[in-house]
């Protein structure tokens, strides 16, 4: 790679980090106008949230059962198998349910407000709103970006219970380490600034990954390629920065 | 004085569209915006709805000059327009009768039982209240751009934008369709700007024409008026021949050349 195509690229960074912090702005003017219109936000939360449930329960069953089973052979080669609840709840209270929840939800709730805004782009109907008169960053654009940043901690906190039940699937059920135990060193060792990291680390996910599949969707290229390509650059964007700022927040709280 | 567009220049990505483009719409009249596809028709009717600013010149909208305006003023300039998209721009999350009923509920605190005559009404103008309960995608092209002239209509715009409103309709939607754009225009009084390139339909209703080419106004006068002009690139136009001087073919390499080179 050569100088300029290396100086290109950076100005073409700083030039979309401009950007999404502009969009932001915007974003966040029009957020309190749509919380008057209580329908449109309980319609997206749905969208992004209930409509995600599924393969959130399904993915958190199983990490949790992978966390049980990875967790018993590592703690009984120490054999300390009675900590296997407080290991549980800790890797999915603090990281795994918070990180796995953003990663499925910017594939499965993030291409599909990518895509859907920018087919909206692609056909005329957001410039239909704004000669309406209609503001399409406060009906669709803020709505959608709001039910998003709500949705993320609620699908996290379930997809945390979910994964706890898997995890005392195998290690109580299958492993046989002791019930009582199991549940009363999670209860002594989880405190509540545990829990607050993960919720801390969902809502700045959910900000993030919202905010993306926004802008993506809201910038897309009006043709068919344009909103293929928004819809791709939502997932990589969304993953990458959702590792990223874990490991920002992980540190921060530590 | 509706509209007034003077000395307007604009590019797009660095070829020139408008160079020196004046443009009158009175008030309360049909003016007819003519030219071949590529000319701009319906750039101009994004310079005129503030979508994009014109590199250099003046436009002015109801007396008020569009560069001067924040975003507020253009929203509110623009409540008092309508424009009919060419693929009808319908929403389509949401039924026929939701669409037409949209700038209503966005706008007004009306309550839904006059929120329902409204729409019924405007539905029943273009000939589809039957089809209030579908969808956009059940609808065929013609039927899509009539629920959006119906919905272009719903707030009682002053003035109303039709981008292309004739291309693929069916001979009885388009007398209906010019039907309805003469009528709104003598009952309702509302100032009319037609972009289209065919020139027979709006020969029968227009007021007022422009015609577009090569990014300047080539001629302008009435609909007789242009017919009779004796203008080559008016009568190249009207008459649809491809040699004269308005070019047909885009900017390219000699033909010959260019077949020839492809040999090697």
């Amino acid at each position: 790679m050569s100088n300029g195509d290396r100086d290109g690229l950076i100005v073409e960074g700083i030039r979309r980090l401009g950007s999404v912090v502009i969009f932001l702005a915007r974003l966040l003017a029009q957020c309190a106008p749509a919380l008057g219109r209580p329908w449109l936000l309980v319609h997206q939360v749905y969208n992004a949230g209930a409509r995600s449930l599924i393969i959130i329960m399904l993915s958190g069953l199983f990490v949790g059962m992978v966390l049980g089973l990875q967790g018993y052979d590592l703690l009984h080669r120490f054999g300390s198998v009675e900590a296997l609840g407080s290991a549980a709840a800790l890797g999915l209270l603090k990281e795994l349910a918070p990180v796995m929840t953003a990663l499925l939800f910017a594939g499965r709730a993030g291409t599909a407000l990518t895509s859907e805004i920018g087919l909206m782009r692609a056909t005329d109907q957001l410039t239909a709103m704004e000669i309406m008169a209609v503001d399409p960053m406060r009906y669709v654009a803020a709505p959608r970006f709001l039910g998003g940043v709500i949705a993320m901690p609620l699908l996290t906190a379930i997809f945390s219970v979910v994964g706890l039940y898997g995890a005392q699937l195998i290690g109580v059920q299958l492993m046989g380490v002791d019930r009582g135990v199991f549940w009363s060193q999670m209860q002594d060792s989880v405190e509540l600034r545990n829990v607050t990291e993960g919720v801390v680390k969902s809502l700045v996910f959910g900000t993030a990954c919202s905010l993306i599949a926004v802008h993506e969707g809201y910038n897309a290229a009006p043709t068919a390629e344009g909103v293929a390509l928004a819809t791709t650059r939502t997932v990589v964007a969304s993953s990458v920065l959702t590792l990223l700022l874990d490991y920002v927040l992980t540190a921060t709280f530590l | 004085m509706v509209v007034d567009v003077r000395g307007v220049h604009y590019a797009l990505g660095g070829r020139p569209i408008f160079s020196d483009l004046d443009v009158q719409v009175r008030r309360g009249r049909i003016t007819a915006i003519m030219g071949p596809s590529g000319t701009g028709k319906t750039t101009l009717l994004k310079l005129i709805t503030a979508q994009v600013p014109p590199d250099q010149g003046e436009l002015r909208v109801f007396g008020q000059e569009l560069a001067t305006l924040g975003r507020r003023e253009v929203y509110a300039l623009r409540r008092r327009m309508g424009m009919l998209f060419q693929n009808g721009a319908l929403l389509t999350d949401m039924d026929v009768f939701e669409n037409v009923a949209f700038p209503v509920r966005e706008h007004t605190d009306l309550p839904e039982t006059l929120i329902r005559k409204l729409v019924l009404t405007k539905l029943q103008a273009v000939g589809l209240r039957g089809a209030a309960a579908l969808m956009p995608a059940e609808l065929s092209g013609g039927m899509a751009r009539r629920v959006a002239l119906a919905r272009a209509i719903v707030m009682d715009p002053e003035v109303l934008m039709y981008d292309e409103p004739f291309v693929g309709l069916d001979p009885i939607s388009l007398g209906v369709i010019l039907r309805l754009i003469k009528h709104m225009n003598e009952a309702l009084g509302i100032t009319s700007i037609v972009v289209s390139h065919d020139v027979q339909e709006l020969a029968t209703i227009a007021d007022d024409s422009y015609l577009i080419s090569g990014g300047r106004v080539a001629a302008s006068g009435t609909p007789a008026q242009l017919r009779a002009s004796d203008s080559p690139a008016v009568r190249q136009f009207m008459t649809g021949c491809a040699e004269g001087p308005v070019p047909f073919h885009y900017p390219a390499p000699d033909y010959a050349t260019q077949l020839l080179a492809a040999e090697d």
